[in-house]
């Protein structure tokens, strides 16, 4: 059986997401002003990396079982 | 081999490469964006490595074996066509012509993948041709094939080296990097996890592509949005620029400018435009371009294979939303007029709408975001080099190598022989690219001649699989005469304001288009339409080649019409098809 390409795509999406969280909680308020109108998008964003690939990690592993 | 705009966007790719080097824009990248983009190329080669073990025979190494499921195959499908060109050529094309550039989708790419999926797909995938050229083989001669598969390899191999200068300038350009050390890790990326793991880990490659731009790409459209005010504020201003511009509302309004070429900015009318880039030239594109092609015919059965295409037009549909998006974004910023964003100017000292997405990565992304948007430019590149690069290996070993080198070559042989083609393409890719970074005329001209080889391809198709009377003879003068009348319609047709040239009229100028994107459509149309006399004309000049017989599963009239066994009406591709469509019409009129 080939693999299963959700499995890749799961653990890449959940490395960069936490990647993201961890640097978004360093905090860094003239950058996020500069940057991205305030906001922290890297706490945001790396939630929603985290979270997909957790997902499709969670997908991939209920069709193996 | 291009994108489904064909000449405008590759233009624009090779366009920006070079317009690139005069950047004002300097990103500096921190170690998360670093690590980001390490922790990305890791996945890239890993993907390669694991595959590794799967592949055994030449089919696993060309074809996937024929085993992956329907929407592997239409992420593949859709990301392989997602290259640099689409992404940043559509944001420019976006700044340039404002909403009316979703014509290359919603009427362009969208009808062209259903009509591929329901009608040309059983043809394709049930003839068990290997290649497109393959199958011009089987339905017509070997000649037709010799041509088909010739041009083709020399076209992708060519594109696939326009991705590669178009990457290596621009991270030259924004970030300072050595141009060598650009293309040196590109290739290099490419050509590991192709060798590895074969189309498979391409189109496996494509899948996480194709999330990470969507992702990626996906905050710097909302946060630009936020920027200007929501979709009101963006409407309002961007009323305020086709003012400025002396076209009211043609920024914003996609149908109700095309009336005439004068009153758009794109300089055409809705006749041009319907038949010369939503008919010939996009149907030409996704119906019969193997790049796109082959991903389909990667399916595990009839059903997923006619299913691929029309899966991967459901996200073509809002890719408008993340690709041209942010060309309309940066225009309505300009014109804002408080400073909020300058692109760097072009040679001439217009604004430079191929430095849209860098110019807004660099102005919306904070470092980490940073990593992760450019990581997904970096995988749009790759995507266009490595879809190239799969189609030209499998189209060298199947039908040259194995057709007229090396007919009794064994499994084991062509696989090997696939492996050093990889790499063989991937240094002709290098080589392009240097020739384009010292002489960009070449690549200009290049791109010229695509477009003649290209244009009247789909009436040999057209007329191939839907009327069995059409010929080997036929088919093969019929696409040396269209590709003939492009280069005539070429040299007596100029667009304002060129000089005669690679540009056209270098015969006369006897017609004068509103713009370069109006003579491509047009010529387009021509090439088209003396494909399909010449075709039309020739075999009925000379005696049918192949039996009914042997016509059988290649022709429309004597195929068994496909039956979907899916008991889910989203299973069925005529179903889904037709909803496709339907909410693509919705679309039209939304935005009209």
């Amino acid at each position: 059986m080939q693999l299963d390409v959700r499995l890749p795509m799961g653990w890449l999406f959940l490395s960069l997401g936490l990647i993201l969280l961890g640097y978004g909680l360093i905090p860094n308020e003239s950058m996020y002003a500069a940057h991205s109108l305030g906001q922290n998008v890297n706490l945001l964003w790396g939630a929603i990396f985290a979270a997909f690939g957790g997902v499709t990690l969670l997908i991939a592993r209920g069709k193996k079982n | 081999m291009v994108t489904l705009s064909s000449l405008p966007l590759l233009a624009n790719a090779g366009g920006s490469a070079v317009s690139a080097a005069a950047s004002s824009i300097k990103l500096s990248l921190a170690w998360v964006d670093y690590l980001v983009l390490g922790v990305y190329f890791a996945f890239v080669i890993g993907i390669g490595w694991m595959l590794k073990k799967h592949l055994k025979t030449s089919s696993d190494f060309f074809e996937s074996g024929r085993s992956l499921p329907a929407w592997v195959c239409a992420l593949g499908f859709i990301g392989a066509n997602l290259g640099a060109q689409e992404v940043m050529g559509m944001a420019a094309s976006g700044a340039k012509y404002g909403i009316a550039t979703s014509h290359f989708y919603w009427i362009g790419a969208i009808p062209a993948m259903v009509f591929v999926g329901i009608f040309m797909m059983p043809f394709y995938y049930g003839s068990k041709a290997r290649s497109v050229p393959e199958y011009l083989k089987l339905r017509f001669d070997e000649k037709t094939r010799g041509l088909n598969a010739v041009s083709f390899a020399l076209m992708t191999v060519f594109s696939s080296g326009i991705s590669m200068h178009a990457l290596a300038s621009l991270l030259s350009a924004i970030l300072g990097w050595n141009y060598d050390l650009g293309i040196l890790i590109s290739g290099l990326v490419v050509l590991v996890y192709i060798y590895t793991g074969g189309l498979t880990s391409a189109i496996y490659n494509e899948v996480l592509q194709f999330f990470l731009i969507v992702l990626g790409f996906l905050p710097l459209v909302l946060l630009g949005l936020k920027d200007i005010g929501g979709w009101d504020g963006l409407m309002k201003n961007l009323g305020l620029y086709s003012q400025a511009q002396n076209m009211p509302g043609a920024w914003s309004q996609s149908w109700s400018h095309l009336g005439s070429a004068s009153a758009n900015p794109m300089g055409i009318e809705w006749f041009g435009l319907i038949m010369g880039l939503g008919f010939v030239l996009s149907f030409g594109y996704w119906c019969t371009d193997f790049l796109v092609i082959q991903r389909a015919m990667a399916a595990k059965d009839m059903n997923s294979a006619r299913l691929t295409p029309i899966i991967a037009a459901i996200p073509k549909m809002v890719f408008p939303a993340l690709v041209i998006l942010p060309g309309m974004i940066a225009i309505a910023l300009m014109q804002r007029h408080t400073g909020d964003l300058a692109l760097p100017p072009a040679a001439d000292g217009s604004p430079d709408y191929n430095m849209v997405v860098p110019t807004l990565l660099a102005k919306y992304f904070p470092h980490g975001m940073l990593g992760i948007g450019l990581t997904a430019l970096m995988a749009s590149f790759m995507s266009g080099m490595a879809g190239n690069v799969t189609a030209f290996n499998t189209v060298f070993t199947y039908d040259i190598y194995q057709s007229y080198i090396n007919k009794k070559a064994s499994d084991e042989h062509l696989v090997k022989v696939g492996k050093i083609t990889t790499v063989v393409g991937l240094l002709v890719s290098a080589l392009a690219a240097y020739t384009a970074r010292e002489f960009n005329n070449i690549m200009d001209m290049l791109q010229l001649v695509f477009g003649f080889v290209n244009a009247p391809l789909f009436a040999v198709f057209l007329l191939g699989m839907f009327w069995r009377r059409s010929t080997g003879h036929g088919a093969f003068w019929g696409l040396l005469s269209g590709t003939f009348t492009a280069v005539i319609f070429n040299g007596l047709t100029l667009p304002v304001g060129s000089a005669t040239g690679i540009k056209g009229g270098w015969i006369a100028v006897e017609y004068v288009f509103k713009s370069s994107m109006a003579q491509s459509f047009w010529m387009a149309i021509f090439a088209f339409a003396g494909c399909f006399i010449g075709t039309l004309v020739i075999s009925l000049a000379t005696k049918p080649n192949r039996t009914h017989d042997e016509l059988r599963g290649l022709v429309y009239s004597l195929t068994e019409k496909p039956k979907s066994e899916a008991r889910s009406w989203y299973a069925r591709p005529a179903v889904l098809g037709s909803l496709v469509l339907g909410v693509t019409l919705v679309l039209n009129i939304l935005f009209w």
